[in-house]
């Protein structure tokens, strides 16, 4: 992966009639990443892919492939290809014949076609699937066909729109790592649609969570989870707690706060975002991994807060807990993994509940 | 219900169905039974086998001109109809504009409007224009007619047609006329044939439209028409009548093939409801 930029979005501006879709999107997706729009429905990160590909104009505003301004240029001549959402496979069509699409117009002789095509298939494990008419194959065939169509071209950008939230569960975790894994392989730049969270954190290199046609944040996704900018951005990736703070003081070391679930504590400056204003800090968040039961009555954790369980969701490897902490009435969740020689707790347990500064995500 | 009395209605049932069955074709029946009765007098008892209304038949020039008349006005319409028909279920499937349903009740109108006012209505409006008859002014006839039959096919064809697939092969560089030629033909192909059989047969036996706006040329069954005033004419109208008859079966049968292929092709399963 390089740092140059393959696709530059400049205050790109979608609209609707009255209705605005994109506010003014700015963002650089690098050469040869898994880059990722995430959002709810409605955010208009499919606008947006649209867009890249051709399939709308962009109100305002400009986007480049390559260091090219693609303003007035139609699908058809852009080095993206898209996977569908519901795979647009050609029905009429054998899987190799929708291979080929689109090689067709790049006049290429014919043993060079099946060649490619043939490497295509075999990318996407269909090897010898090729004969094959599209309605004999299944939901996650039909899916490497489109992925296979879209890669013969040997695009710099693959646009994928939701191209797993047909499959089933199973099918789709297996899916995510496989993509994943030929994107590593092939080094094309993949810009992956999803609402759905884990999906982006595990497939991702950058995510780019969106809500309301704005950016809301761009990061890895250990930076998304770790650092959320915001209380929406932190509630949208996996589970945060949200806890009443305040601050008591600003210095070189870091923030002062009371947090009255908690207690008193001084979060380090590297753990403070830049900028930030510690009066203005309302609430802080804390993940619930980042919250220990101590079970054994020896433990101990960098500071300790005792509450009671109030009720329990058991996962098989993991099991969450809510617990009231310091008479607190709103329970934090926490999660701890289940070993061997321990069972869950019964709600109504007293518990020691362990934490660390480090663990702190603050928020203006 | 107790079993008993449901077997019962049961039966009756079946009794109605029969008698439908037999209402709804003995006339047609009748037909070839007539064509190959040696007697000049449609009546029982048959008088013994013979073809020889089939030779009559074959040479019986205004027949013949009558014949190449009505194909020219069926074809005519058929393709026409087709392709008007086309454009408009597009439009309706993929377009959204301002007054669209009612352009579209518009077009199906026809459907249900009595032939005969049609017809007299077109009259009346060609004679005031000053067009003369023609074969033409009956196809402009049929083509009005046959319209909400092609729409009606042609909507199925085109609805069916996923709109992300012109998009895929957008995005794979192919432009709008290839698009067309690879993906939207192709797979609107069985509707477009089936329309056009339909068309085809609705245009061959219309005989209102045809008897009001034909000028000298007659098409076919304003032909058949005309010699049922002559009694030794008719047993060789019966032959011609039994021709038609497999004629429309054939051609009725094909379109109904097509147009369950064009919705397996796409996916869609083949629903109840069609032509046959």
């Amino acid at each position: 992966m390089s740092e140059k930029p393959i696709i530059e979005l400049r205050d790109v501006v979608k609209t609707f009639g009255t209705v605005k879709a994109l506010n003014g999107i700015n963002a650089n997706i690098r050469e040869g990443e898994f880059f990722s729009l995430l959002g709810p429905s409605g955010c208009g990160k499919t606008t947006l892919l649209r867009m890249i590909a051709g399939f709308e104009d962009p109100s305002g505003g400009e986007i480049l492939i390559d260091g090219k301004s693609m303003r007035g240029i139609p699908a058809n001549r852009r080095p993206t290809n898209m996977v569908f959402q519901s795979y647009a496979i050609f029905p009429h069509l054998s899987v190799a014949e929708n291979v080929a699409y689109g090689l067709k117009r790049k006049k290429l002789p014919k043993t060079e076609v099946t060649d490619e095509v043939n490497k295509a298939l075999s990318m996407v494990d269909l090897s010898g699937y090729g004969g094959r008419a599209a309605h004999e194959l299944s939901g996650g065939q039909r899916q490497r066909v489109a992925l296979a169509r879209a890669l013969v071209m040997r695009p710099k950008v693959v646009l994928l729109d939701e191209p797993l939230s047909a499959l089933d569960k199973k099918l789709r975790e297996q899916m995510q790592v496989e993509l994943r894994q030929l994107q590593q392989s092939i080094g094309i730049t993949f810009i992956l649609v999803t609402h759905d969270q884990e999906e982006a954190l595990i497939m991702s290199d950058r995510i780019a969570v969106m809500f309301e046609g704005n950016i809301a944040q761009i990061d890895s996704p250990e930076g998304l989870y770790r650092h959320p900018v915001s209380k929406r951005v932190a509630s949208f990736i996996g589970v945060m707690n949200f806890l009443d703070a305040r601050a008591t003081g600003q210095n070189d070391a870091g923030v002062s706060l009371d947090i009255p679930a908690l207690g008193k504590v001084t979060v380090p400056a590297s753990h403070v975002p830049d900028g930030l204003d510690a009066n203005s800090v309302e609430s802080v968040g804390v993940r619930p991994e980042m919250l220990t039961i101590l079970f054994d009555e020896r433990d101990t954790a960098e500071a300790v807060a005792k509450g009671v369980v109030t009720s329990t969701s058991y996962y098989g490897d993991m099991t969450y807990y809510s617990v009231a902490l310091n008479g607190m009435k709103a329970p934090v969740t926490l999660s701890m993994r289940n070993t061997a020689g321990r069972s869950v707790l019964p709600a109504g347990s007293e518990v020691r509940v362990g934490w660390g500064a480090e663990s702190i995500v603050l928020f203006e | 219900m107790r079993p008993g009395r449901a077997k019962k209605l049961w039966n009756w049932l079946a009794v109605y169905a029969f008698l439908y069955m037999v209402f709804l074709y003995a006339p047609v029946i009748l037909l070839p039974l007539f064509a190959f009765n040696e007697s000049t007098i449609i009546a029982f008892p048959l008088s013994g086998f013979t073809t020889e209304w089939f030779t009559v038949l074959v040479n019986n020039d205004a027949l013949a001109q009558s014949v190449e008349n009505s194909l020219f006005v069926a074809i005519t319409t058929a393709l026409v109809s087709t392709l008007l028909g086309a454009c408009a279920a597009r439009a309706a499937a993929r377009y959204r504009f301002p007054g669209q349903k009612g352009v579209i009740g518009f077009i199906m109108l026809p459907l249900v409007l009595p032939e005969i006012i049609v017809a007299v209505a077109l009259l009346v409006v060609l004679m005031q224009l000053g067009f003369s008859l023609s074969l033409w002014t009956v196809i402009a006839g049929h083509i009005l007619i046959c319209m909400p039959y092609s729409i009606a096919i042609l909507s199925s064809a085109f609805q069916g047609l996923d709109r992300n697939l012109e998009e895929a092969s957008f995005d794979l560089g192919e432009t709008n006329w290839g698009t067309f030629k690879r993906v939207i033909f192709p797979l609107v192909l069985p509707g477009v044939i089936s329309s056009l059989l339909i068309t085809f047969t609705i245009s061959l036996d219309e005989f209102i439209i045809a008897f009001f706006l034909t000028g000298t040329d007659a098409t076919l069954p304003v032909y058949i028409w005309s010699q049922l005033r002559f009694p030794s004419k008719l047993p060789s109208i019966m032959a011609l009548g039994t021709i038609l008859l497999v004629l429309s079966i054939i051609l009725l049968i094909l379109a109904e093939w097509f147009r369950q292929r064009s919705a397996k092709r796409q996916g869609v399963e083949v629903a109840a409801g069609g032509f046959i």
